[in-house]
């Protein structure tokens, strides 16, 4: 914007006498080569990206070749081979996605009811003295390192938090439903599900601070002077104005959960089978890949990649998935995009 | 537009004089440290010092592997007091990292704990032109540890030390077949004991790892049933219900946090970590607690047995021995080598070999000893004779 103004002003208001407007000779170069150097930039994503799928894809094409995209995807046993030349194990990665997606789901369940709320609490109910303070510590949460989390969750959470809280619910009458049912594992689901939460909890707060800091001052004291609580702002203007930029971050904290490692490999379990159940040890793609790739034989390395382009894809589906959404909803309920 | 060159000009310019001062302060960060290495090897092994100065130059050189975790807190220490005074870079990588090193040739040596397979050995073979060499330089044991204050108490009342496994109830275990302590299976092997009714979980390795080789190979040997539905190998297909820690550190959480929990360990870590761990029935019957004398039984056991290729399992160990046994080598080259990394690699594998067995012992590692020693040793001439 200011840009643009600037150079309409320059445009008006100098003088285009033809020797300024020539200038040097480095000045004229300047232009192209500087389009030539953003043009470089620009392009070294796609080549850095198309380079790794390209790449990762040929080292795991075997693996996909015998067991078929289908098979690899719903294949429910990964058992190793040792050969360095062909594929011998087989190689379902079933477990693994089940895992990724059940971890990743649960989280953004109990993060955005959580972000959506402690936005709303900094920008509208805090005094203005705690809203810094609070938004700077939701913030820091989000520059702790994954290993920090990691460890905190295995010493400490998952002890005294999260299996406690396990136990009570696969105790109550709700464990009689299969998927609540014990016995409650220390490394199960439920851990890395719990310490996702919050992991994604900073980003979508952010995005949730932003987009209810952009509803227009008009609405909010429109719907004010009629008399609203409130609840009934919040609920009724501030929420549903704002709705496509909680998708928004929603779908950037969803990303940031598939693609967590560490505190997921930590935390899950790690047992290379799925189940049905909330505080079963399962597995997760990120986590089988940063676990078995250290001493892997070279066939299991490439079963090891194909997870990685597996995942690739995935996450790609969900970015088209909020970005599609975003504009959908955009279009209906009108501005707060943020994504 | 003239103003907005320069300005991209400058930051250019400007990103140009950090990336000279970031190298340059590279470079002179990198020097002392490496000058204060030197000087505090100098400084620890004042004896060696004529004999280095003279020597490094002319027929010594630093040599670099790669491998097996497992190993690593021994050979740490053989590499800072190995006499020879050869400067040994180890990089702790995984055993499947040591042999993958070890065969694009970028490490002088390996390190693992599982050995080569026919496939690796030919394609090795293709890669140098000569012969692999494996060269064990000391056995590791694995230990069954468990968390249950019931059952110690339960221990302590019946005046046993240990609770007492077989194979079959470890495998039965580790296949989520028995669940609790109370198993008639386990009741029948501590007859004395009035075992609780704790709920079991069998925690494992969520690593590829020479640990779980030695355990899954041991059980495999042992029990048909766990051959039938396991298999061995650094990293098997676990059974739904156990739980996975990374590393010896995470299983070892997993032991000391989840109730009811039976993990493996290697032994120096359970020792270390006080961890209490069950004795096992070897091949012979014999109840035999793990100890550095009964692991080092194990070995002694079937070294006359053990091929010129020094590629074997140790298995079906009976008399004195702890069962769950398994050897680490050093993975070197027959040929390729220039005079120097050759010897210098002789002659410190040759110091481990001989005279690196109390560090070994301290660490709860069990040595290379007595006749087997000879042979390892003249393993060890063969490296670079085939050039």
């Amino acid at each position: 914007m200011t840009d643009r103004k600037a150079e309409q002003v320059s445009a008006t208001t100098l003088d285009p006498a033809p020797n300024r407007l020539r200038g040097s000779n480095g000045g004229r170069r300047a232009d192209p080569i500087f389009r030539a150097v953003l043009m470089v930039a620009a392009s070294s994503v796609l080549i850095i990206l198309a380079a790794m799928i390209i790449r990762t894809t040929i080292e795991a094409w075997p693996v996909f070749a015998k067991e078929g995209i289908l098979g690899f995807v719903t294949g429910q046993e990964w058992s190793v081979g040792t050969s360095r030349s062909e594929v011998t194990g087989t190689y379902g990665a079933f477990p693994f996605i089940y895992g990724t997606l059940k971890i990743s789901a649960i989280a953004v369940l109990f993060a955005v009811p959580l972000a959506i709320g402690i936005a709303l609490f900094t920008n509208e109910i805090a005094p203005p003295w705690l809203r810094r303070p609070l938004a700077y510590t939701v913030d820091t949460l989000a520059m702790v390192p994954s290993i920090v989390y990691a460890l905190v969750g295995m010493y400490f959470f998952r002890l005294y938090f999260w299996a406690p809280v396990g136990r009570f619910v696969a105790d109550s009458p709700v464990g009689n439903v299969p998927f609540f049912s014990g016995p409650v594992l220390l490394s199960s689901y439920w851990s890395a599900a719990n310490i996702l939460t919050i992991m994604i909890l900073p980003i979508i707060t952010a995005i949730c601070r932003d987009v209810f800091a952009q509803v227009p001052a008009d609405e909010r004291n429109a719907a004010f002077a009629m008399g609203a609580t409130r609840w009934e702002v919040m609920s009724k203007v501030i929420v549903p104005h704002s709705f496509s930029g909680i998708v928004g971050g929603t779908m950037l904290g969803l990303g940031r959960a598939l693609g967590e490692t560490l505190a997921v490999a930590v935390l899950i379990g790690s047992s290379q089978r799925w189940a049905p159940r909330l505080f079963f040890g399962g597995d997760a793609m990120t986590a089988v890949i940063a676990n078995t790739f250290a001493d892997a034989h070279p066939e299991a390395i490439w079963a090891l990649l194909a997870i990685g382009v597996t995942l690739f894809f995935i996450t790609m589906f969900v970015n088209v998935a909020a970005r599609l959404i975003v504009a959908r909803v955009g279009e209906r309920v009108g501005g707060g995009a943020v994504v | 537009m003239r103003s907005f060159s320069k300005k991209a000009a400058a930051t250019l310019l400007a990103l140009a004089l950090v990336a000279v001062a970031c190298g340059g302060g590279d470079d002179t960060a990198g020097d002392p440290t490496a000058a204060g290495n030197d000087a505090a090897d100098d400084a620890g092994e004042d004896d060696d010092l004529e004999v280095g100065e003279d020597g490094v130059a002319a027929d010594r050189a630093d040599l670099l592997g790669a491998g097996a975790t497992f190993i690593t807190p021994v050979m740490l220490e053989w590499i800072r007091d190995n006499e020879p005074g050869i400067a040994v870079n180890y990089q702790s990588i995984g055993s499947g990292g040591g042999i993958a090193q070890f065969l694009e040739e970028t490490v002088d040596f390996g390190s693992t704990e599982r050995f080569l397979t026919d496939e690796e050995i030919e394609d090795a073979r293709e890669i140098r032109g000569c012969e692999p060499l494996h060269i064990p330089d000391a056995f590791g044991s694995v230990v069954l540890a468990f968390n249950d204050p019931d059952l110690i108490a339960a221990l302590e009342a019946a005046g046993q030390d240990q609770v007492i496994l077989d194979a079959e109830t470890i495998a039965a275990i580790f296949l989520t077949e028995i669940t609790s302590w109370d198993d008639p299976a386990i009741a029948a092997l501590n007859p004395d004991v009035d075992l609780p009714s704790t709920e079991m979980v069998a925690a494992h390795r969520s690593d590829g790892s020479g640990t779980t080789y030695i355990f899954t190979r041991y059980l495999s040997d042992e029990d048909a049933n766990w051959d039938a539905q396991i298999g061995f190998g650094s990293e098997v297909d676990w059974v739904a219900g156990t739980i996975g820690g990374n590393g010896n550190e995470g299983v070892a959480a997993e032991v000391q946090q989840q109730p009811g929990a039976v993990g493996y360990l290697s032994y120096a870590y359970a020792v270390e970590n006080d961890i209490p761990v069950a004795a096992v029935v070897n091949a012979d019957g014999n109840v035999v607690s793990p100890t550095i004398d009964s692991i080092s039984a194990g070995p002694d056991s079937i070294i006359d047995t053990i091929p010129d290729d020094f590629r074997y399992d140790i298995l079906g160990v009976g008399a004195d021995g702890y069962p769950i046994v398994g050897t680490h080598w050093i993975l070197a080259w027959e040929c390729g080598y220039d005079d120097a990394t050759a010897e210098s690699l002789k002659d410190f594998l040759s110091w481990v070999v001989t005279e690196g067995d109390t560090l070994a012992r301290e660490l709860l590692y069990s040595p290379v000893t007595g006749s087997f020693e000879e042979r390892v040793l003249a393993q060890i001439e063969r490296i670079n004779s085939a050039n």
